[in-house]
């Protein structure tokens, strides 16, 4: 007690440094959360293996912190059961590159053994990914949609709800034309105009990438 | 309707509503004249006087700084010369008891020495072998000529023997003589020489303290010039000061990149410690992890360099007593050591992380990670780099020192040079003021020339008139002064 009544000063000045030190930490969170949905309705399964070079991309781009998920779009993706794989990195270089290893061996088993679903079910896979990332809060949060956009639904299955997606990026990739769409683009417009509208009515970002070449515009 | 058009209907010609408003405008400015350039003249003369007085104050403030920046200049000078003189004074004192201290011991050695070689010099002087006596009887003798006498040659021959004996014994005897002083002389070579060396010795010891006190002749002209603030002092230092500035600026550039190369050797490691996804402000906690250990790294150096009374930033560290600034040197020597260490390992753990984020990226890639070039060589230089770099930011100091010492010169210059500036800028504007409003004033008249051109030609008529009048009046003038009776009233002259 005598020592503190000698030396409030110092004390003072030591709470102050703490303080600022404190303060100076920043409290956004710099992490990014990804979550990947991949469509493996009907003949759109063929382009899987384009996927598998989608996720070793964001494998090699996604730092320590960082969130990444990949969920199937089948008949009803609405569900914790529709997520392959999710990881979120450890902050230690080295442990979340081993991370990275185990993901990407889930990832090539899911491809090797993925089957074909008869209905594309893509509104319910967003309704997860949103649900998965709000969750885990990442700083920045991404929805990546490698699907020709043409949703499915099975009878019985609603899908009216509005997207809550303020915060969030939505790029869609690899949106391949459809025969109907070759015969009339304006399908094609249609369908991608339909979910900018979706996407930007619940307060998100709407991008496509149809060039798998130029992946690093995702995170642009 | 717009003004212009109600303007231009007073007439029902607009031409002449023109010519009606230009009249009246040249009318009203005309009798506006004298107010305006009143105005105008006041207004250019403010600006004008306002503008000398912030320049008054600015030179003032100018002068003020070249005098402090003068003063600074010369006590950094003096300050400079001290340490020069201390140094040299330092140098004569460790010179003089290394090599002078034993002088007494040194001069009875080479007294002692000298006497040696004394004794035997005169040890070796030749000195003449005195012939017995008797040899000048004999050889009286021996002068006598042969006279056939048996007896007498046969006490020749024994005389001739004798003689013989006697010198051969002599010729041994001066051989020996000369032995043994040939045998004192070898003796006297080797104590020679060492004399020789010893007289060498001092005298490279008395040059080098010549030299030193010339130098100190030198620093002491330096000082003298220095106090007595002189111009070519002043100038002298200045130079010095602004190449000081420049060249431990570049040195300085050359240890940032010392350090950016350090901070990227510890930066990814330091993210294995700290974690490589917090953050303080835009920057990662790992970054500001690696640089605050640079920074660590720097502090540690200047200390130590203060402990050594090499650079004198922190005139605390270098005022303790010997013992304590050895053992503050010895500690910041440690933590260096250990802060070197630290940052070996961590060059040896970034070497790791590297391999293993290059196998991964290749495995992505599906490039097979065995075709890596598997070689200690990078890891080795990156540790032994990670471990000199400390040592070598450490010497950053120095340049440090004499950076901020020329700044505060170079910045007061800097400063003097802007003021000087402003002044010039001020008085040009003060100028350009007065001088915008004389030529608004004659702008003005040019725009109103007609009226002014008007009552110019009046005024002219008027002063022809009143000319003629008083060259009418003239004549009564000359008659009051030729003795006329002057009138009570120059009304009736004129009349």
């Amino acid at each position: 007690m005598i020592g503190d009544n000698k030396k409030p000063f110092g004390w003072l000045l030591l709470f102050i440094l703490f303080w600022c030190l404190f303060a100076c930490s920043d409290s956004k969170s710099h992490t990014k959360g990804v979550y990947l949905l991949l469509d493996t309705s009907g003949t759109y399964s063929l382009e899987l293996k384009k996927a598998q070079a989608l996720i070793n991309y964001l494998l090699g781009t996604l730092q320590p912190g960082d969130t990444l998920a990949v969920g199937r779009i089948d008949t009803g993706s609405f569900s914790e059961k529709d997520i392959v794989a999710k990881v979120t990195f450890d902050d230690r270089p080295s442990v979340a590159n081993s991370q990275k290893r185990v993901f990407m061996q889930k990832i090539n088993k899911f491809i090797g053994t993925a089957n074909r679903s008869r209905y594309t079910d893509i509104s319910g896979g967003v309704l997860q990914a949103i649900e998965y990332l709000n969750e885990v809060g990442p700083g920045s949060k991404y929805i990546l949609i490698f699907s020709d956009l043409q949703e499915e639904l099975a009878e019985g299955y609603v899908r009216d709800v509005p997207f809550q997606l303020a915060g969030f990026h939505v790029i869609a990739l690899n949106v391949t034309k459809l025969r109907n769409d070759i015969r009339d683009p304006k399908n094609y417009l249609r369908r991608v105009e339909k979910w900018r509208l979706k996407t930007e009515k619940g307060g998100g970002t709407w991008r496509v990438i149809n060039d798998l070449e130029r992946l690093d515009a995702i995170f642009q | 309707m717009n003004t212009a058009s109600i303007l231009l209907r007073i007439t029902p010609i607009p031409f002449l509503s023109i010519v009606i408003w230009g009249l009246l405008l040249l009318a009203a400015m005309y009798l506006a004249r004298k107010p305006f350039h009143r105005s105008i003249e006041a207004l250019a003369r403010l600006v004008h006087n306002a503008m000398r007085l912030a320049a008054a104050s600015v030179v003032l403030a100018e002068k003020r700084l070249e005098t402090r920046n003068r003063e600074v200049l010369l006590k950094a000078g003096l300050d400079h010369t001290e340490r020069n003189l201390e140094r040299e004074f330092d140098r004569i004192s460790q010179a003089v008891n290394r090599d002078l201290e034993h002088y007494p011991k040194l001069q009875r050695n080479i007294q002692e020495t000298l006497i040696n070689l004394e004794e035997d010099y005169r040890s070796s002087g030749e000195i003449p072998q005195k012939l017995p006596d008797w040899v000048k009887v004999i050889e009286a003798i021996a002068k006598i000529k042969p006279n056939g006498d048996h007896m007498v040659a046969t006490m020749l021959e024994e005389i001739h023997q004798t003689l013989a004996e006697q010198h051969k014994t002599a010729l041994d005897r001066h051989r020996k003589d000369v032995s043994q002083r040939h045998a004192i002389l070898s003796r006297m070579l080797p104590v020679w020489r060492s004399l020789q060396k010893t007289l060498e010795r001092l005298e490279k010891s008395i040059s080098s303290l010549n030299l030193r006190a010339k130098r100190i002749d030198q620093y002491m002209d330096e000082y003298q010039e220095t106090r007595k603030q002189t111009d070519t002092a002043y100038r002298t230092l200045s130079s010095s000061s602004l190449t000081q500035f420049f060249i431990s600026g570049l040195v300085l550039l050359v240890a940032v990149g010392g350090a950016v190369i350090n901070f990227n050797l510890i930066a990814l490691p330091m993210s294995e410690m700290v974690g490589g996804a917090s953050y303080i402000g835009p920057y990662k906690t790992s970054d500001v992890a690696g640089l605050v250990i640079i920074c660590l790294e720097i502090c540690t150096g200047l200390f130590l360099m203060e402990s050594l009374r090499i650079t004198r930033l922190f005139p605390i560290i270098g005022s303790m007593d010997d013992r304590m600034r050895k053992t503050f040197f010895w500690i910041a020597l440690g933590l260096l050591t250990i802060l070197a260490g630290v940052e070996s390992a961590l060059a040896f753990m970034r070497d790791r992380i590297a391999a293993d984020m290059e196998a991964l990226r290749q495995t992505l890639a599906g490039v097979s990670p065995g075709s890596m070039a598997n070689s200690i060589i990078p890891t080795v230089g990156q540790m032994v780099m990670g471990f000199i770099l400390p040592f070598i930011l450490t010497f950053v100091a120095i340049p440090l020192e004499s950076f901020v010492a020329a700044s505060r010169t170079v910045l007061g210059v800097v400063a003097a040079w802007l003021l000087r500036t402003l002044a010039f800028c001020l008085r040009l504007a003060g100028n350009l003021g007065f001088y915008l409003g004389r030529f608004i004033v004659n702008l003005y008249d040019l725009l109103i020339f007609p009226p002014l051109w008007l009552e110019g030609a009046v005024v002219r008529a008027i002063e022809r008139s009143n000319e003629k009048k008083r060259e009418g009046g003239q004549p009564g003038e000359i008659e009051k002064g030729q003795g006329y009776a002057p009138s009570e009233s120059g009304k009736e002259v004129t009349e």
